[in-house]
């Protein structure tokens, strides 16, 4: 059966390279550093990266962060405690835009 | 679902053969071989230095079966080495100077030798490690063992893969981590873990098809989650990466994670992690006194190099001073990442 998403594909990501490799490594330079130890743990990192990763509905991403969230020693706990961040944000998000909603009404209505 | 609580060999499966294990790892199935790719990262082959430790296997024997299990332990298993292999094996301690004894299993304490290897090692001044489960402190057959650990002195090296009660019961089985737990209590009321002489370390094993993490990191972790749930007190953590070998190599196929994992830690490999490998500065004997390079080759079938002597009657550490070392896909899992050892991260 054919599909958009293949899970073999996530291999294939360093493919990108091929039509701009100097964008392509600038860009891993760039993300590399991102993932580093810093002001925030590599585990903090992988944390939120696995939280973005169900926002914006990556299923490469969301195999990966697992995966990497496991490997800096996190467990389920903690991993379902950042994706209720991600959806907490995601539901306030339309419920804040519901105060355009109420503004457009007021402004409307008689 | 397949029944794991009994060993592969008890089952009858085809893993319990370590020649079909073999045939699965060495697959030509694209993924380069373990010489291969020291090779093409400018390594010369593995061979072996100086002896530090002589790791000991006293058997099959276990009161777990976990899923994780490279050796295939279980209480339905009865190999174990006899007496007369413990006092040769003592013989051959005393004509060299190998100054650690690793002692394992199996559940290392349920062998009758074991507490005649713990005093005859001390007795010519060696320290000692025991691979203990923790549970195995628990049994009425072993209510003195604490006692009898802590005046030797051995140092504990002890298994529990996770700091909440899931990921350990899923490892090791329903119940472990609670008798664990009391264990360790009794462990600490005797002196261990206590930043002294009796020194405490626990083992880390990934509930799964992943790396370990950074061994600082999650011995951080251990340390306040133990202190703060259970007012239990630890000397370290080592992470030991999980070996596709054995029941771990049954769970990474049945669970469709074989490739994945292969991938993984060849993906991982490490150069640096080759230099500090375990199997260069030690040797295992096995329950029936076969030598071999490391525990795994032990499990494997993978004889030591034949000019070292393939049996600890045969032992005389100038023959094992430069010995090739025998290797296979399973290597990877030793170079992969931070690299693992009996010992823990090994960069």
């Amino acid at each position: 059966m054919q599909t958009y998403y293949d899970p073999d594909d996530l291999a294939h990501f360093s493919d990108m390279k091929e039509g701009s490799p100097v964008l392509w490594e600038k860009y891993m330079a760039y993300y590399s550093a991102v993932f580093e130890e810093g002001a925030l743990s590599e585990r903090e990192k992988s944390l939120i990266a696995l939280a973005v990763a169900t926002a914006v509905q990556c299923p490469y991403c969301i195999d990966a962060y697992t995966q990497a969230s496991l490997e800096k020693g996190s467990n389920l706990e903690q991993m379902t405690e950042a994706i209720h961040v991600a959806n907490a944000i995601r539901g306030g998000a339309s419920l804040m835009h519901g105060v355009q909603m109420k503004n457009r009404l007021a402004k409307v209505s008689m | 679902m397949v029944n794991t609580a009994f060993s592969l060999l008890r089952r009858g499966s085809l893993l319990a053969s370590a020649e079909h294990q073999r045939s699965i790892l060495e697959k030509p199935n694209g993924f380069p071989m373990f010489d291969e790719r020291l090779k093409t990262s400018g390594l010369p082959p593995l061979t072996a230095t100086s002896m530090k430790v002589l790791q000991i296997n006293v058997g099959k024997l276990c009161n777990q079966t976990c899923r994780h299990c490279h050796v295939d332990a279980s209480p339905d298993r009865r190999e174990v080495m006899s007496r007369e292999t413990a006092e040769i094996c003592m013989r051959a301690l005393a004509a060299s100077d190998i100054p650690i004894v690793d002692i394992t299993g199996g559940a290392p304490e349920l062998n009758p030798s074991f507490r005649y290897l713990v005093e005859e090692s001390k007795r010519l001044g060696r320290h000692v490690m025991d691979r203990c489960n923790l549970t195995v402190l628990n049994l009425a057959s072993q209510r003195d063992l604490i006692e009898f650990l802590a005046a030797h002195e051995v140092e504990i090296v002890a298994s529990l893969p996770y700091y909440q009660p899931h990921q350990t019961d899923a490892q090791r089985g329903e119940g472990v981590f609670e008798s664990s737990i009391q264990a360790l209590h009794k462990l600490n009321e005797a002196g261990y873990g206590k930043g002294g002489k009796l020194k405490l370390t626990l083992v880390y094993n990934p509930v799964g098809a992943f790396l370990p993490p950074r061994q600082a990191s999650i011995e951080a972790d251990f340390k306040r989650a133990l202190k703060r749930q259970h007012d239990i007190d630890i000397d370290g953590v080592y992470t030991i990466t999980n070996m596709p070998i054995s029941r771990f190599l049954e769970f990474l196929l049945d669970s469709g994670n074989y490739d994945s994992y292969m991938h993984k830690i060849i993906g991982a490999y490490n150069p640096h992690a080759v230099e500090s490998v375990m199997c260069r500065t030690m040797v295992s004997v096995g329950w029936d006194g076969t030598l071999y390079d490391c525990d795994y080759n032990q499990m494997l079938e993978l004889p030591i190099e034949e000019r070292a002597g393939r049996n600890i009657k045969d032992f005389t550490p100038e023959r094992h001073q430069g010995r090739v070392i025998m290797t296979g896909r399973h290597c990877f899992g030793c170079t992969a990442g931070q690299g693992s050892s009996c010992g823990g991260e090994t960069i």
